[in-house]
């Protein structure tokens, strides 16, 4: 830690200390990769562990991130962001199931054409669902936690309970499209393709974030407000306005993360958004509240360590994420990356 | 009543309405075994008494503490399987359900206060988060430990004779119900629920239970005047654990079985909520009312909820067959627990009291 | 001399409390207004009340001759409103440029104006890709009043900015405060410190218990020493 503010009020001519940026947790999933490494037999199995956890953890990251942005703009935690991950895997198979001569196909472009559609369709869902939840559902009580908690919760259990009432309870089988499926073979290591794909559009989601929040205006508008969404308002910026957009960026994302999902697993549940939810909250508890980077170091800590103790201790794997999550507050009680203001 | 003996903490239910039907709970639940005989009823009314303990030992949380906790069923289940294993590999004896409590009940405190350490000195959505967390954990761990807790299947265990069915004291030909086993552990477990009640009406009605109102009124305020907000809360938590603990080991005993759904789903977590907040947050009495109508709504509703979803099915009216198969009965318990939540804060409780709707 | 801003019975609630019990106030166009008055007296929620971010109970509020006490706080903002809150309300994750450019609202800052800002708070120009976190107090108070300089304003409303700053920086919020009102703004500004008060006041209401007791010149307030006295004990007379 360098001195800071000790000119006082008068300008004394001393270049301010730069801005202490905190890259430790930035380390951690590349520690714990290499802490692995040992332990694992062979190099090559590393390498498909490694990017098995990658890829899932690219995907939690894109169903949290929503969450944690929402929180940290708003003071909203959605309990029902885990329906919202559903849904947009429900919402897939409305696409998929009739277009599945083309994902069979053995055309990258005929299987692009019945996946973009199918994502975009999700997205387009969840996120008016988004629009809808933020007016109707969570209006009312904005800035009340503990009945926040309790209608997000009722409102993730009536979303579930009428999927099972509309898609019936049993799974939904969502093959991967043909050009998807098999690995690529690196030496010994073989890498499935999806897993690569899962990669690349979870860093596009995180970079894009980044940029957004960074680069732009809108971004500039989040950032501010999640510190004041008051001195916001005076400076003429309709807070409800950004609070919408955001929420239902937020949804949105969590549908493509649903979409990403099911594919990963080729079936789709009603009970998926329950268990994802819990993942998530994990997550973004590791992260620190409203911290995008957080989440993202913290979805890629949860699935890496998941990904080892599945193959070195199996039973050990049921509760890595806790653990990670009660060492993690250890060292940091409010997360790797608390968001400053609340 | 002027003596020392203030067995409702001087915290009277206060309504008419209420006292009466409060009356008439205790009296029908006291009486059950000779009102309603039989298999079925006994089990309603052993059920009404657990939930209304459970869902006392929960208000002092939700409704007095102010904070959500998901871990309730957790510590419940704590309970339950202590007594179960117990029981399970010690055999039918009375010294094991004294082991099964001696164990279960520190640890489910034990467990409640690391994980209001953890989370209760942040903010309470950080609280509402990790319960939720460790709850499922917690889950999953019991449903994988065959071992131990017997999977999915659970533990069926043998209770002592004395409580066995089989064991008759008056043989029905006497008063026109035999008295059982069976009937000395619905009085077990009635007692045991009329005690935590009272023990728990007493907590919040003490100087401690009156610091976590305030905690709860104003945080920052409670602070300010020099109390502990943290610790306070931790207790709360850990009390609160204690006491469901204990409600899941009368569970255990009355079903002679433990498994994950009957001890640790998250649908029995959704009553215990939806029996609160209906019955009335923090006022205690609302675990009596809302969990007697609860449990009986489940029983005799459900059925209904059948009949209509034939009906409309034969009516060849679209999806309402599905909307009202019994197996969508947490769909109703959630879209009613949305609305009590929004329209019904205070329960039936602060209704009857006059209090602001 | 006709009123820019016009606060006519003006009542707030804060929850259960009654802050403001019928406030009366009339800033005039083109002048400096002092709001004077002991901690608690109400100067800051009548800033907020003006601000919307506070809703008034009762009365109203008149900017240019609308009522804008029905209006959302954006839109208050928008009327022409620049508000400089106490706490100065810097967006500390953001940098001095992103501070500016947020509150330039149509887009690009006006390089002119700029440097004229620069020109009264160089520290400004000097830390410019700096976290505003990392600011010293008083270059906080020069970002918060700059945030509300970029854009023309007609009406500014400040809240003590000169509390626990150094003289040399209270000596530069003046020089802009003048400043600006020489380019024709209308300023609103809540001050404990007598001597800025007079250095740049042109009327002034006192304010008490929730509402304005006294209201008049800056020039009758100098002269008069027994009514000074009497005021400044109201409102000087703190212990802070």
């Amino acid at each position: 830690m360098s001195a800071q503010g000790t000119d006082g009020d008068t300008d004394a001519g001393a270049a301010l200390p730069k801005t202490p940026r905190d890259y430790l947790p930035l380390l951690l999933p590349v520690a714990l990769a290499l802490a692995a490494l040992p332990f694992v037999p062979s190099t090559s199995t590393w390498v498909t562990l490694t990017i098995a956890g990658l890829a899932m953890g690219m995907m939690i990251f894109v169903m949290a991130s929503g969450l944690t942005l929402i929180f940290g703009l708003m003071d909203v935690l959605n309990f029902g962001h885990g329906a919202f991950i559903a849904i947009g895997a429900y919402m897939a198979t409305l696409v998929l199931i009739p277009l599945a001569a083309w994902m069979q196909a053995d055309s990258v472009w005929l299987n692009l054409a019945a996946v973009v559609p199918a994502v975009l369709f999700a997205m387009a869902v969840t996120g008016a669902l988004g629009l809808a939840f933020e007016r109707i559902v969570i209006m009312p009580v904005y800035g009340q936690h503990l009945k926040q908690i309790l209608i997000t919760m009722g409102g993730m259990i009536v979303a579930e309970q009428m999927l099972y009432a509309f898609f019936g309870p049993q799974q939904i089988p969502l093959p991967l499209p043909t050009s998807l499926r098999g690995s690529f073979q690196f030496g010994e290591a073989a890498i499935e393709k999806y897993r690569v794909v899962c990669v690349l559009v979870g860093l596009a989601v995180f970079l894009a974030m980044l940029a957004i929040l960074n680069r732009s205006k809108i971004g500039l508008l989040i950032r501010a407000g999640v510190e004041n969404t008051e001195m916001v308002e005076a400076l003429g910026y309709r807070i409800t306005r950004l609070f919408v957009g955001v929420f239902m960026a937020g949804s949105a994302l969590a549908g493509l993360g649903g979409v990403m999902w099911a594919l990963y697993r080729e079936q789709v549940n009603a009970a998926m958004g329950g268990e994802l939810l819990v993942l998530v909250f994990i997550v973004v508890i590791i992260g620190g509240l409203g911290s995008v980077t957080g989440c993202f170091i913290g979805a890629l800590l949860v699935a890496l360590a998941t990904n080892y103790a599945g193959f070195l201790v199996p039973k050990l794997a049921l509760v890595t994420d806790i653990l990670l999550m009660v060492a993690v507050l250890l060292w940091r009680p409010r997360g790797l990356y608390p968001v400053t203001s609340r | 009543m002027t003596s020392r003996f203030m067995p409702l903490s001087g915290d009277p239910p206060r309504s008419r309405a209420l006292s009466i039907a409060l009356i008439l709970i205790v009296l029908a639940l006291a009486l059950a075994p000779f009102l309603f005989p039989g298999a079925k009823p006994l089990n309603v009314a052993a059920k009404v008494c657990i939930f209304i303990a459970l869902a006392a030992s929960y208000d002092l949380l939700l409704g007095y503490t102010g904070v959500v906790s998901f871990a309730h069923t957790m510590f419940y289940g704590i309970g339950s399987y202590g007594i179960a294993i117990s029981l399970y590999s010690l055999g039918a004896r009375w010294d094991a359900i004294g082991l099964g409590l001696l164990v279960a009940l520190p640890t489910a405190a034990l467990l409640a206060l690391v994980i209001g350490l953890f989370s209760l000195r942040v903010q309470t959505i950080f609280f509402a988060m990790i319960t939720l967390a460790v709850a499922s954990a917690f889950a999953v761990l019991a449903s994988q430990l065959s071992w131990l807790t017997g999977g999915e299947d659970g533990r069926s265990f043998r209770v002592p004779e004395l409580l066995q069915p089989g064991t008759v004291y008056i043989p029905r030909d006497v008063l026109g119900v035999a008295v059982t086993g069976r009937t000395l552990t619905y009085y077990i477990v009635f007692a045991s629920c009329v005690v935590l009640f009272l023990l728990l009406l007493r907590v919040v009605n003490s100087p401690f239970g009156r610091v976590l109102q305030a905690i709860r009124e104003n945080p920052f305020r409670a602070e300010a005047l020099g109390y502990r907000t943290v610790m306070h809360r931790i207790l709360a938590n850990c009390i609160a654990a204690a006491a469901a603990a204990a409600v899941g080991a009368l569970n255990a005993l009355w079903l002679r079985y433990t498994g994950p759904d009957t001890s640790l789903s998250f649908s029995i977590m959704l009553d215990i909520l939806l029996i609160v907040v209906i019955g009335g947050m923090g006022t205690m009495y609302g675990a009596i009312i809302g969990g007697t109508l609860y449990v009986l709504a489940q029983n005799y509703l459900q059925a209904l909820m059948g009949t209509v979803s034939t009906a409309a099915g034969e009516a060849g009216i679209p999806i309402l067959p599905q909307l009202f198969h019994p197996d969508r009965w947490l769909l109703w318990l959630g879209v009613l627990f949305v609305l009590s939540v929004y329209f019904f804060p205070a329960g039936i409780v602060g209704k009857l009291r006059g209090g602001p709707g | 001399m006709s009123e820019l801003l016009t606060l006519s019975g003006v009542e707030t609630h804060i929850g259960r409390y009654h802050i403001l019990h019928g406030v009366e106030l009339g800033v005039p166009e083109g002048q400096t207004t002092m709001l004077l008055g002991r901690n608690g007296a109400g100067k800051t929620t009548t800033l907020r009340t003006i601000m919307g971010l506070w809703r008034a109970s009762g009365g109203e509020i008149r900017f240019g001759g609308e009522r804008i006490d029905a209006l959302s706080t954006p839109a208050i903002a928008r009327a022409g409103i620049g508000y400089v809150p106490e706490t100065m309300a810097v967006f500390s994750d953001l940098t001095v440029k992103e501070n500016l450019v947020l509150a330039a609202r149509e887009g690009e800052m006006d390089q002119t104006r700029l440097d004229w800002i620069f020109g009264f708070f160089p520290p400004l120009r000097k830390f410019w890709l700096s976290r505003a976190g990392t600011l010293s107090g008083g270059q906080k108070q020069m970002l918060s009043f700059a945030r509300s300089l970029i854009e023309p304003r007609r009406l500014l409303l400040i809240d003590e900015p000169t509390k626990g700053l150094a003289p040399a920086i209270i000596g530069a919020l003046i020089d802009c405060l003048k400043e600006v009102k020489r380019r024709g703004a209308t300023i609103l500004l809540v001050e404990q410190n007598f001597r800025v008060a007079q250095a740049i006041g042109d009327t002034v209401g006192v304010m008490d218990n929730g509402r304005v007791v006294h209201a008049g010149t800056m020039a009758e307030l100098v002269a008069d020493e027994a009514m000074q006295q009497r005021l400044l004990g109201l409102s000087l007379d703190t212990h802070q």
